[in-house]
């Protein structure tokens, strides 16, 4: 077998490159993963909060998000939401997308803000009760932000599962990184260049989450208090 | 209700369509779990061996498994298969191999974190009763850290059945398919999905609340 990394070079028939179409495929991925991400944790901190104090609702919510296979979660978002619901139907099918992703995850990321809020010690919550802080007031700024450090570990792979499943919206046709390599390998016939290309890109998109949080983690610690493994402290 | 019309699913449509797909999923499911653990645990004593040409290797494997998607990891099997065989392989058998060498990564994640967790004196014991590596990992330590990681291993599992609808991208026949080629001949692809989703939801939940159910049991023994 010989390799051919110049199809990369030629056209697509509409006038760009494969490698053109490639890299708009890659925004394409990183755009559904980002968004998703604002939307998983947001969601996810609300509901892994609500965990902590009404319990039913938040265990239904994450219950029902964790048990259907994300895919089925996309199709559903995708085709029958905007059936049931009329107002759906303007919504652009990357949103949708975005909302079946983004709550799919807000159910882990819940999961782990509930263990993180459990772990705190409870001195930190008679600490704030002391200072005379509201509820609210209290998770605003003593159980939130300290939970927040102690689950980051986890938040990271969750964030790198996510960029990872941004893959399945190949299924309901978002130009993105998987669709490409399905497309071009096809078009192409040069299947193993087009995959080597793509599994780099997802590898290496990957590794910069990776990165990033650990850049977060270091920047947030709070001096004095040991989180999550890191070295240094009192 | 909602312009939705569930009749044409009966019970004859369901065996027709479904049934078969459903076993799919099962048997890929078992398939995977039973050869992951398998070829897991194989992993993850390379990764703990200390012998830098068994871990190496290894390590490269899991790594390289678990920082590409799975859709992708599909794809790729999916393309290679005929190379390395040489002739033409169905989706399923496809899909099949694919599951058994992508899950054995995560699996070995569990099972060297399950090894690690038996106390070292464990591992002394064993020599000190002249075992060989191979009888103390077969007698002390393994049944051990299988014991400890089954919860793990189990959502591991629920996991993986989940993840068997990506052969979606392949078009192998499993659950999924054979609700969504039920609900394409009918004219009724929505009531398709939404009855897909509710027994991908009844089987997973039943199972994720036995898994709780006997990590309660496991832990009052200990």
């Amino acid at each position: 077998m010989t390799w051919d990394w110049q199809v990369f070079l030629t056209d697509d028939g509409s006038g760009r490159t494969y490698l053109e179409w490639m890299f708009e495929a890659w925004r394409w991925t990183l755009a559904v993963a980002a968004s998703s991400w604002v939307v998983a944790m947001l969601v996810g901190a609300v509901v892994g909060t609500l965990r902590t104090v009404v319990a039913a609702l938040a265990n239904a919510w994450v219950e029902l998000f964790r048990n259907i296979p994300l895919l089925v979660q996309i199709f559903l978002w995708y085709f029958v939401v905007p059936k049931i619901f009329p107002a759906f139907q303007q919504v652009p099918g990357f949103l949708l997308v975005v909302f079946g992703l983004g709550f799919f995850t807000s159910a882990r990321i819940a999961e782990q803000f509930r263990a993180g809020i459990q772990a705190l010690p409870k001195g930190q919550r008679y600490a704030a009760m002391a200072m005379g802080f509201t509820t609210a007031q209290s998770y605003r700024y003593v159980i939130l932000p300290m939970a927040f450090r102690i689950i980051l570990p986890p938040l990271t792979s969750e964030s790198m599962n996510l960029l990872k499943n941004s893959s399945v919206a190949f299924a309901v046709s978002i130009a993105e990184l998987t669709m490409f390599a399905m497309q071009a390998q096809e078009e192409t016939s040069r299947g193993i260049e087009v995959y080597l290309a793509v599994t780099a890109l997802y590898a290496l998109s990957a590794f910069a989450v990776n990165r990033v949080f650990a850049l977060i983690e270091k920047q947030m610690r709070v001096p004095g208090f040991i989180v999550s493994g890191g070295t240094g402290g009192h | 209700m909602l312009g939705l019309d569930f009749s044409y699913f009966d019970l004859e449509v369901l065996r027709k369509f479904v049934l078969g797909g459903l076993l799919f999923s099962i048997q890929l499911t078992v398939v995977a779990t039973i050869g992951g653990v398998i070829f897991g645990t194989l992993l993850a004593l390379m990764r703990l061996s200390g012998t830098k040409v068994l871990t190496i290797p290894a390590t490269f494997y899991v790594n390289g498994m678990r920082s590409v998607p799975l859709v992708m990891v599909i794809l790729w099997f999916y393309l290679l298969m005929p190379f390395v065989i040489g002739r033409p392989i169905g989706a399923e058998w496809s899909a099949i191999i694919t599951f058994v060498a992508f899950e054995a990564a995560y699996f070995s994640e569990i099972m060297r974190a399950g090894i690690q967790s038996i106390p070292r004196g464990q591992v002394f014991a064993g020599q000190a009763l002249g075992m060989t590596y191979g009888q103390n990992m077969r007698l002390v330590i393994l049944p051990q850290a299988f014991r400890n990681m089954l919860p793990v291993l189990l959502t591991q599992t629920i996991i993986l059945f989940q993840d068997t609808s990506l052969v979606y991208a392949i078009g192998a026949y499993d659950l999924l398919k054979g609700f969504t080629n039920a609900g394409k001949i009918y004219g009724r692809s929505e009531e398709a999905y939404i009855l897909a989703a509710v027994v991908y939801f009844v089987i997973c939940f039943a199972l994720s609340w036995s898994v709780k159910r006997l990590q309660a049991k496991i832990a009052i023994v200990r």
